[in-house]
């Protein structure tokens, strides 16, 4: 097939990326024309990722590589039923976050350029898309660019405020360094194999003698890299910071599908390029990894790491959306463990998680937006006594961080379940005992805001009029949380058919 | 009876009401108790019903036939679709046998009861009701669940609600007791997690057309033949850790008891907690623990628990003697119950330990004794705070004729926790001890055990000359008798203590053929665990 052929071949799978891009032009042509009218460009978003959800749908997955380079017949690019679960978990939060963006006064309010706001929202989902289907270290490269690039903008784009602008600033320096170090690890690991293409390199890895010690600096350089994007420990750092100052509907966004994509390129690229073919039945669930890099053992110290120093720093915040970020951190580590054991069980464990999660934390973060909207805080104890002023928010906010601690009938807890059934069956029991012991501590803060918000008497002048859209957007959150906490069938299933990774 | 799902009904009918009282207006008071007050009498007169019809020659325990009532349907059933995951599937199980019966009968008449005595609530009632009735769901599901799953779900859904009852409308220090209460059960629980999911992947279940499924179920985890040969928690896995799971469950059930050193949550939490629900506490949640480990504990790990009884004994005897060492030297009236109940619960570790029919019915006969005195205990105390405002032992003197009908009723709790003969409490200690004594390897404890009566008697008896002998204060000269509302609570309590002293049987039958069986299961499991390890070999 000539070039041209292919690419045009490869069109037809990419209408969700493409209608993306529309989406984000639009965008932005709108805005020039139509700066007045306030719900047209949230609407017009609204409209962009349905339409990018059906062909998401409707596109079937290719049977080969996309954008193929000619090259020994490999591809930029593929579409495959793990990359759609991940898109569709970062659109179903693109959604919500512009849902949260028309009622959050923190938008609405603090800036003029909404037409930005939403473009970028878009380009941001583009690259998170880009980013989950990559199969060469290029378009890995670009499609993290593009999201880190749209991120930090949004991160700093209350920019009068002057934590969001730090929030900003910090996380572009952070950025940099990690992709920084990426660029040189992917380099370095092209040096080694001549190749970027990631199935190229698990096959010259597997054929080819190599220096070890190089492809070890090389693999956590690049491991860094993503795991700055899903605040892995020790590459947490910008977390607490860039949450605690963006603004709100950013965070939320940030801590699932960001999150979202990071994970599912730590996984691909892993799984793909460092998983020993040979030596690993496909059918059964178990895989061996190439001799050298035994990066399941370094992933499985810094998972420990990523939910413990989460959880214990999250013990002390005062803030709630800093506390909510090192949660989210925490549940990083929770997922990471999820994946060191080398077993499709694992994965299916952290599809089952991010599902969940997305909800819970969506949950969580667009209840700490209403209230904070009104309250004028994000302080914990300035939560005191809201249970008995604004019921309907307290109790939500309540049951989604029930949910974040996993406590049954939560659908949190069938998260944890199938994650630490995973763990206990692959016998790595320590990292189980690790994970519960985790989560008992993380009780620990969450039911500090309970406290707060129940346990005390009210000391604040606080009321809130609860309006239709609170009420419907809290309940689409809500009812996934408790529904999936008993009657979890469906979500099982769904994670079962998109745990193939093409190649598999 | 065929076709009423009873224990479905007793189970759901709170979280009904729970309904219902979220609907209502928060300002129609009445209506909110008087709703509680139904649903709660209905969940007894249904497990009067269950009793009636109770089958007491069906032994159940680890046999799936002879459980009564049951109600068995597939909860959630993920088929086939990934080659290396297999079928998923767990069951909706209830059912009741000797051993959940006497233990549904205690919690519908215990939150029955603990509705009269929510009835002056200060705050919030709304909310209180409510929270009250999916805590009774909890703990009547925990009862019947006989699929892990299950049980595990309704063990956590108890927890919510009873952190909010203590913390909401608990005492001066409620935030302390509820976080308290809330992480040490969840630690319990997470570590019960664990254990739950080694036995799930090391029992497979045939399903009728053959293939095999890993299991939630209990009672299949009873048969050492449904055990995978490689599987964790499996006996034929010459390394299984069969060992440290049953220590990490039994931690998670001894927190509940509580057991000594696991103990320091409950006088906190009692301490703090509003009346009616120290009340519950003491008188069903307490079960729970003693409960989990004869249900889940005993029959699938029998060959550990043999090992290990002489070990349970000592810590039962701890309890005995520590908490009753402790209840003497509180000062104030709540704590001294709740060390009281401490070292009651200690009786049950002590009777399970036996390992005798005899012993272990006692157990359990104490566990619904306790149940029935303790929240009698409970309730006087919330009684004389509710007019004085203060709990200290020292501060009173002489209510007896001051009080005299709440003096007789608090005379029959307390001789009744001290074992008198004739009141229930001495029925059950006396099958105890029994037991302990005729079982050779925990005989010296139980005669270190029996220390424990004498020291029971002692600050029971000191507190009674204490509170109500002597001279009146007259700081108190101005107290009114116990209400009609009290009596209501407390009457019943009374008859069933004295009722069930003099005539145990009806109770002692109902639990007759499980807890024989029970303790077959158990003392025979060696022989059974060993021989088939060596077919394996």
């Amino acid at each position: 097939m000539d070039k041209l052929g292919n690419i045009l071949h490869s069109l037809n799978f990419f209408y969700p990326e493409i209608a993306l891009t529309l989406t984000f032009f639009i965008l932005l042509l709108v805005d020039l024309f139509f700066r007045k009218s306030k719900h047209l460009l949230p609407v017009l978003s609204l409209i962009g990722y349905v339409i990018t959800g059906y062909f998401s749908f409707t596109t079937p997955n290719a049977s080969g590589f996309l954008f193929s380079t000619g090259m020994a017949n490999v591809g930029l690019y593929i579409t495959d039923s793990f990359a759609f679960y991940f898109k569709l978990i970062i659109l179903l939060s693109l959604i919500y976050t512009v849902l949260f963006s028309i009622l959050s006064k923190e938008i609405n309010e603090s800036t003029e350029n909404r037409g930005e706001y939403y473009a970028l929202l878009a380009s941001f989902g583009l690259g998170m898309f880009l980013l989950t289907s990559s199969t060469d270290l290029i378009t890995i490269y670009l499609a993290f660019e593009m999201v880190s690039l749209s991120s930090y903008i949004l991160a700093g784009f209350t920019r009068k405020v002057p934590r969001s602008a730090e929030a900003s600033l910090k996380y572009i320096i952070f950025g940099a360094v990690a992709s920084g170090v990426m660029i040189y690890g992917i380099s370095i690991l092209y040096g080694l194999t001549g190749t970027t293409n990631i199935y190229l390199i698990n096959f010259y890895l597997a054929n080819q003698n190599y220096n070890t010690l190089t492809l070890v600096i090389a693999g956590l350089m690049i491991i860094g890299g993503f795991g700055f994007k899903i605040s892995m420990a020790p590459f947490h750092f910008w977390t607490p910071d860039v949450y605690e100052g963006a603004p709100i509907t950013i965070t939320a966004v940030l801590s699932v599908a960001s999150k979202a994509a990071g994970f599912a390129i730590l996984i691909r690229f892993l799984k793909v390029a460092f998983v020993d073919y040979a030596a690993t039945n496909l059918q059964a669930s178990l895989w061996a990894i190439l001799p050298g890099f035994q990066w399941n053992d370094i992933l499985a110290v810094l998972s420990v790491l990523t939910m413990t120093l989460g959880n214990l720093a999250a013990l002390w915040q005062n803030n709630l959306k800093r506390m909510l970020a090192y949660s989210s951190i925490a549940h990083a580590g929770y997922m990471l463990s999820g994946f060191v054991i080398l077993d499709n069980q694992g994965i299916l464990a952290i599809l089952i998680y991010f599902a969940i999660y997305l909800f819970m934390n969506l949950g969580a973060f667009f209840i700490v937006m209403l209230i904070s909207d009104k309250l004028g805080s994000e302080d914990i104890d300035d939560y005191t006594g809201l249970g008995y002023k604004a019921p309907f928010l307290t109790v939500s906010l309540t049951i989604f961080l029930v949910s974040l601690t996993g406590i049954p009938p939560t659908a949190g807890f069938i998260a944890k379940l199938y994650l630490f059934a995973a763990l206990v069956n692959t016998g790595w029991l320590w990292l189980a005992l690790v994970g519960v012991v985790n989560s008992v501590i993380s009780l620990y803060y969450y039911m500090r805001v309970v406290k707060n918000m129940f346990l005390r008497e009210s000391i604040s002048t606080y009321e809130q009029k609860i309006e239709l859209g609170h009420v419907l957007i809290s309940f689409s959150l809500l009812i996934p949380t408790l529904v999936f906490g008993v009657y979890f069938k469906p979500l099982i299933e769904l994670a079962e058919k998109s745990i193939r990774i093409f190649g598999f | 009876m065929a076709g009423i799902p009873y224990l479905s009904l007793i189970t759901f009918l709170p979280i009904l009401g729970m309904v219902i009282i979220l609907l209502i207006d928060s300002k129609k008071i009445t209506l909110i108790k008087l709703i509680s007050l139904i649903i709660t009498f209905s969940q007894l007169v249904l497990s009067v019903i269950l009793w009636i019809n109770f089958n007491y020659k069906a032994v159940g325990i680890n046999d799936p036939n002879s459980f009564q009532f049951v109600e068995k349907w597939r909860w959630i059933e993920i088929k086939n679709l990934v080659e290396w995951i297999g079928t998923i599937k767990i069951d909706y199980f209830l059912g009741v046998d000797g051993l959940s019966m006497p233990m549904v009968l205690l919690t519908a008449l215990i939150c029955f009861l603990g509705v009269i005595a929510s009835w002056n609530i200060p705050k919030a009632i709304k909310g209180y009701f409510a929270l009250y009735l999916l805590l009774d769901t909890g703990m009547i599901g925990s009862f019947l669940a006989l699929d892990f799953f299950l049980f595990y779900i309704f063990w956590e859904i108890m927890l919510l609600p009873m952190y909010f009852l203590i913390g909401i409308w608990g005492g001066p220090r409620k935030e302390y007791a509820a976080i308290k209460f809330f992480i040490y059960t969840l630690v319990g629980s997470v570590l019960m997690l664990l254990v739950m999911l080694g036995l799930y992947f090391s029992t497979y279940e045939i399903l009728p057309d053959g293939t095999q499924v890993y299991t939630f179920n209990m009672l299949q985890m009873m048969n050492p033949s449904n055990y995978s040969k490689e599987g964790l928690l499996s006996p034929f896995n010459p390394h299984n850790l069969r060992f440290i799971a049953y220590i990490f469950l039994f931690i998670g059930f001894a927190i509940k008891v509580p057991m000594f050193p696991f103990h320091t949550w409950l006088p906190d939490a009692h301490v703090e907690a509003p009346t009616p629900i120290s009340v519950i506490l003491a008188g069903i949640l307490l079960k729970l623990g003693t409960y989990g480990m004869m249900r889940i504990s005993f029959p699938v790990f029998p060959e550990i628990t043999n090992q290990l009884v002489y070990w349970i004994a000592i810590f039962g005897a701890i309890n005995i003697i520590y908490g009753a060492l402790c209840a003497m030297a509180q000062k104030d009236f709540k704590s001294l119950i709740a060390y009281s109940s401490i070292s009651h619960m200690g009786y049950v570790l002590l009777g399970m330990a036996s390992l005798t029919t005899q012993g272990t019915i006692g157990a359990l006969f104490q566990m619904f004794n306790h149940g029935t005195i303790t929240a009698m205990l409970f309730m006087i105390v919330g009684v004389v705070y509710d007019r004085a405002h203060t709990r200290g032992v020292n501060d009173f003197g002489g209510l007896a004729l001051q009080m005299p009908v709440y003096t007789g009723i608090v005379t029959v709790a307390f001789f009744a926790s001290i074992g008198l003969p004739g009141l229930s409490g001495f029925i059950s200690e006396a099958l105890v001890f029994l037991g302990a004594f005729s079982s050779d390897s925990i005989r010296i404890i139980a005669a270190i055990s029996t220390l424990g009566i004498l020291l029971t008697a002692g600050y029971m008896l000191w507190t009674l000359q204490r509170v109500f002998f002597g001279k009146l204060n007259p700081k108190w000269s101005q107290l009114p008798d116990v209400n009609k509302i009290e009596i209501a609570a407390l009457a019943p309590l009374a008859v069933i203590v004295i009722f069930f002293g003099i005539y145990p049987s009806p109770m002692l039958n109902l639990m007759n053929s499980s807890i024989n069986k029970l303790v077959e299961v158990v003392s025979n499991a060696p022989v059974v665990f060993s021989n088939l390890s060596l077919i394996i070999k």
